[in-house]
């Protein structure tokens, strides 16, 4: 039985994408068999952001379909054993999706994988439900930031009520928290929600914290998974969140600014 | 980092603490109505038609709430009427 995670958020453009291939890419690094799929149906960019965009020839609507079959659609990765991706369709309509169409796929892959990371389209729709509906856990990507924290509050709330699992009466999807481009000098000039601050209005525990960073713009330009750039500081953010994911407990880090010295901070920049 | 910088960022004046407090509230007031039952925008609706027969009053002078306790429901109806000249 495979574990399912959704990474989801309500708003766009806040990290999904790039967390989804993070976070499944460092589960697979782990020895983890890890598939991960791409919900975003008519907007895919998960293709991009993994280097597949050129091995695509099915995708998720083609299995439900039944026009092709997991096997033929699924792409193994180049670089990490035992991830594969699941590309969305780039032309259907969202509600290509449907409930059992997905549950069928989810089923399947079930039987062969260890964890089934979900990458969510954005908003609080069809396409967002579809993508949490089956989730045994949930990565919300939150940006220090007024629209990307109530949005997450939203998509909390249908977590809590629309899920299956909150449809049956199992037990609750387990929730996790994690601030994606956090910049530490702006909190600390007051200019932008501290993690604390975030913690405190959605009240769910915190799965790590990931700077606003170049790096990860360049590991998409070159489609790399950010968390494959070991010396960076996204990529050990990610790692970290990883480890946490799985049980690790691992102190925080990038949440402060790098506390340079008195006279370097009043003679540089 | 100028030297007046340097004093500055020790003081916490900027827009966040704004940012914390307006997401305090919405929040709040947005997990409060999550609770409530499906029918009472349209129970809104009607009641304020059948207020409107009687009174002109706006869309938002009519606030209806449930209020869930452990026993006992309340259904907790609001209508501010205009001033009277
Ligand atoms: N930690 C970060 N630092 C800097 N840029 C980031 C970070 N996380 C995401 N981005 C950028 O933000 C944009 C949106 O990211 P993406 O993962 O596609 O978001 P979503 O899937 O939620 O729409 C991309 O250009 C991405 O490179
Ligand atoms: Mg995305």
């Amino acid at each position: 039985m495979a574990r399912i995670i959704v990474v989801t958020s309500g708003k766009g453009g806040v990290g999904k994408t790039t967390t989804s291939a993070s976070i499944s890419t460092g589960l697979a690094r782990r020895g983890h068999k890890t598939v991960v799929i791409d919900f975003d149906v008519g907007l895919r960019n998960l293709d991009l952001i993994m280097n597949c965009e050129r091995r695509v020839v099915y995708d998720f609507v083609n299995v439900i379909q039944g026009d092709a079959s997991l096997n033929q659609a699924l792409i193994r990765d180049k670089r990490v054993e035992s991830l594969y991706i699941l590309p969305a369709s780039q032309t259907r309509e969202k509600e290509a999706l449907t409930k059992e169409g997905v549950e069928k796929i989810l089923n399947e892959l079930s039987q062969t994988f260890d964890y089934i990371v979900c990458d969510s389209p954005a908003g609080i729709e069809h396409g967002a439900q579809m993508a949490l509906y089956y989730a045994d856990e949930a990565i919300v990507v939150t940006n220090p930031e007024v629209s990307s924290v109530r949005d997450s509050d939203r998509i909390l709330g249908i977590l809590q009520s629309k899920s299956r699992r909150a449809e049956l009466g199992h037990d609750p999807v387990k929730e996790h928290l994690l601030v994606t481009r956090y910049n530490p000098e702006r909190v600390e000039r007051g200019e932008m929600l501290s993690v604390a601050d975030v913690e405190e209005i959605l009240a769910i525990p915190l799965l790590g914290v990931i700077p606003e960073s170049q790096v990860v713009l360049n590991a998409s330009n070159q489609g790399t998974p950010v968390i494959l750039e070991d010396q960076t500081d996204a990529g050990q953010a990610y790692d970290d969140a990883v480890a946490r994911l799985l049980g690790e407990e691992r102190e925080h880090r990038f949440m402060t600014l790098q506390k340079k010295g008195f006279f370097a901070r009043m003679f540089k920049g | 980092m100028s030297f007046f910088d340097y004093f500055r960022t020790r003081k916490n004046t900027g827009s966040a603490s704004v940012a914390k407090e307006r997401l305090q509230i919405i929040v709040a007031h947005e997990r409060g109505k999550r609770e409530q039952p499906d029918y009472l925008p349209e129970l809104q609706q009607e009641l304020l038609a059948v207020i409107r027969k009687y009174v002109q009053i706006e869309d938002d002078m009519v606030q209806v709430e449930v209020d869930r306790n452990d026993d006992c429901s309340v259904l907790e109806l609001n209508v501010t009427l205009p001033e009277r000249r």
